[in-house]
């Protein structure tokens, strides 16, 4: 009978037991991916730092060349024709919104505004992660999987200064100027929309840009660029730099998948830090 | 003996659960050929690369000239792995990067050398590795043995004083993996650098190598001489030297001196007394004028030919050969006399004499007219002496050797090849 009873405890103990541990997992995950996350944002932050404080070389300024050819002028024509159509059709889509209220006069504004602000910074952005962010992360991860990374270490040659450093200045040289081409281009596209497909008055259109859009809509514009330029490169060179220590793949699928994760957590961080960056600038 | 420029104490390595070397202990002396061999995936890279500071050791501590490199100042490291070059198994040259930009890469961003100095070396490391057809190719157009000379020439490009090479001849033809021993050999004594070799090339890096190191299940079984390697009794020998060997025998008819020790010592305990064998000895001459002229690949291969040769007459009557150096080949016949052997070595030197110019011609006077000083001469001479069972095979060697004679010579001028 005692047996029974000790019997009896000790099952109930162990169900227990089993039901800590099974509500617990979740939690545990959770925590797991919290602490997997809190280092790589500490390992890419060591990583940029590390990046952006090696000291300039004149050999530096031919590879930043080199960079902005690359990530800036081959990424000019892909800007120019997204932002000619993001224009058009917020010209066209404000057109039809205003008209209602026979407020059309304000179309010039809110296209300008709009891509000055907001969609300007953050498509660019997005674009340049698809069109060279992605191509950055292949590029230095086949280099790392190949060993040429650790060939520059035997031949004394800083692996960030020679590959990572130019990238990431070239993206804040480059990503500022693509922004200004596409809030440019998307106003065009506005233009076209409004005024020439619309028959919206050309001096309406442009004298409400003129008169709405302030120097602080510029600056903030272009600060966010600024930020991310950073995000953008730094991800993309850094998931490509660590690629040969993925835990999920190794070799070339291991490069394929640096290259998804760059891009997807470059867009997310893009549109997280927009968010962040305009509360803070409002 | 001398504090070693490398040490390794009980340094371990594991990767995740994988134990990769386990205390392994080891030395490596300045000046010296070192190499170190072991089947593959044995953790021979891994080696290498704790040497020059890719790889961290979990536990144990090495040792640059006497002092634990954990206890050395970033300035020390720097300094120590400036003097230090590494040759990669894969090669890993730049693919975006041509043979020529590949090779100038570390005097570009070490040095503050002008343009036409780093040209000028670049190009001499381009001819000394035979890529000038493809300086201004990309390392994808080229075929894997030209990618390995590149590597070779970007690992040469600084004088390093300390040159490591992961396996610098995998993926070469006969003819080029001796050049490339040859060239290391040769470099080595002219510049004086340490070189650490990882190779299965057995025996062919014993004749360039002062040390071997045996890394055999995570450890370091073995360090000494090539010819101690040969008496080691060890397990290793067994599974690695030997079969290693035997592909060699397959692919030039030549026995290790190892093998040939083993075979004679064999031979000779079934004789008895007044059963003569004999030795001929065949040597080229002149080697150093020839590698001077024309290079060391054709000096390897006007050996590796006449090696096929006197496989084909002397084999067939149970006769087994070595390469007891650079220019020499020792063969012994243990069931004939030395008049049955002359009869042979004449047979010999008369189908050597049919069949070899046009091959001198094809490898060495067509391909080298254009850096040719003058006439080139190629002499073969060749000795034989006979011993009895209870006479010390060294013995017999030296006598056969004071006996050689010329047996054949050719002249490789710009005209052909005149006999």
């Amino acid at each position: 009978m005692a047996l029974t009873a000790y019997s009896q405890a000790g099952s109930e103990g162990e169900a227990k037991r089993r039901l800590g541990i099974l509500l617990s997992r979740p939690l545990s995950a959770v925590g797991r991916a919290v602490i997997n996350w809190v280092n790589i944002l500490g390992s890419a932050t060591v990583f940029l730092i590390r990046s952006l404080v090696k000291p300039s070389r004149p050999k530096q300024l031919s590879k930043i060349v080199n960079q902005i050819y690359y990530i800036g002028a081959k990424s000019t024509t892909i800007i120019m024709l997204v932002s000619v159509f993001t224009g058009m059709v917020l010209g066209l889509q404000s057109y039809h919104a205003l008209v209602t209220f026979g407020a059309q006069g304000a179309v010039g504004t809110l296209v300008s505004l709009s891509l000055i602000r907001e969609l300007g910074p953050v498509l660019t952005a997005i674009m340049i992660t698809a069109r060279a962010g992605s191509a950055t992360t292949a590029e230095i991860g086949i280099q790392r999987i190949s060993e040429q990374i650790d060939a520059l270490h035997t031949m004394r040659i800083d692996p960030l200064r020679h590959l990572i450093s130019p990238r990431i200045s070239a993206a804040i040289i480059s990503f500022p100027i693509l922004t200004t081409v596409f809030d440019l281009i998307g106003m065009v596209g506005g233009y076209i929309s409004s005024v020439v497909l619309l028959g919206l008055n050309p001096g309406v259109y442009f004298h409400s840009i003129q008169a709405n859009v302030d120097m602080k809509d510029i600056t903030d514009g272009l600060i966010k660029t600024v930020v991310f330029a950073v995000i953008v490169a730094t991800v993309c060179c850094y998931q490509g730099y660590f690629a040969h220590m993925r835990k999920d793949s190794h070799g070339a699928k291991a490069v394929g998948l640096a290259t998804t994760s760059a891009v997807v957590i470059s867009c997310v961080l893009i549109l997280v830090s927009d968010y962040v960056v305009t509360s803070l600038l409002i | 003996m001398n504090t070693p420029l490398i040490e390794f104490q009980n340094v371990t390595k594991r990767f995740g659960e994988q134990l990769v070397l386990d205390a392994v202990n080891l030395k490596i002396y300045e000046g010296e050929v070192t190499t170190i061999i072991g089947l593959s995936g044995a953790g021979k890279s891994v080696l290498l690369k704790h040497i020059i500071g890719l790889i961290k050791p979990d536990e144990g501590a090495i040792f640059f000239r006497g002092k634990p490199v954990s206890k050395m100042k970033r300035k020390e490291i720097n300094e120590a792995l400036a003097q230090m070059s590494y040759m990669f198994q894969g090669n890993a040259l730049f693919d975006s990067l041509t043979v020529y930009d590949n090779i100038a890469l570390p005097l570009l961003e070490t040095t503050n050398l002008k343009k036409a100095e780093i040209d000028r070396r670049v190009m001499a490391r381009i001819e000394q590795t035979e890529l000038t057809e493809a300086v201004k190719r990309f390392p994808s157009e080229l075929s894997g043995g030209m990618q390995k000379r590149a590597a070779l020439a970007r690992a040469l490009i600084t004088d390093p004083r300390i040159v490591l090479f992961d396996e610098p001849t995998t993926g070469q033809d006969p003819v080029r993996k001796n050049a490339i021993l040859s060239m290391i050999a040769q470099y080595q004594r002219k510049f004086g650098f340490t070189a650490i070799l990882v190779s299965h090339e057995i025996p062919d890096v014993y004749f360039i190598s002062n040390r071997v190191l045996a890394l055999y299940e995570r450890k370091i079984v073995f360090q000494g001489t090539p010819e101690e390697l040969e008496n080691f009794d060890h397990p290793f020998n067994d599974e690695v030297i030997s079969s290693l060997e035997a592909l060699q025998k397959e692919l030039t008819g030549l026995y290790s001196k190892r093998q040939f020790k083993v075979l004679n010592h064999a031979q000779l305990k079934r004789r008895t007394h007044g059963e003569p064998y004999s030795v001929v000895v065949f040597t080229l001459v002149d080697v150093n004028s020839i590698i001077a002229n024309l290079g060391p690949d054709i000096v390897h291969e006007a050996i590796r030919r006449m090696c096929l040769y006197i496989d084909k007459h002397f084999g067939i009557i149970g006769g087994f050969s070595t390469r007891f150096n650079t220019s020499e080949i020792v063969t012994m016949l243990p069931h004939s006399d030395i008049a049955e052997a002359q009869g042979i070595l004449d047979d010999f030197v008369k189908d050597f004499e049919g069949q070899s110019i046009n091959d001198v011609w094809n490898w060495a006077g067509a391909r080298r007219l254009a850096t040719m000083a003058g006439p080139v001469r190629f002499t073969i001479v060749a000795g034989i002496a006979e011993g009895q069972p209870v006479t010390k095979i060294e013995t017999v060697v030296t006598s056969a050797k004071a006996s050689q004679k010329e047996i054949w010579t050719a002249t490789i001028c710009r005209g052909g090849v005149n006999i």
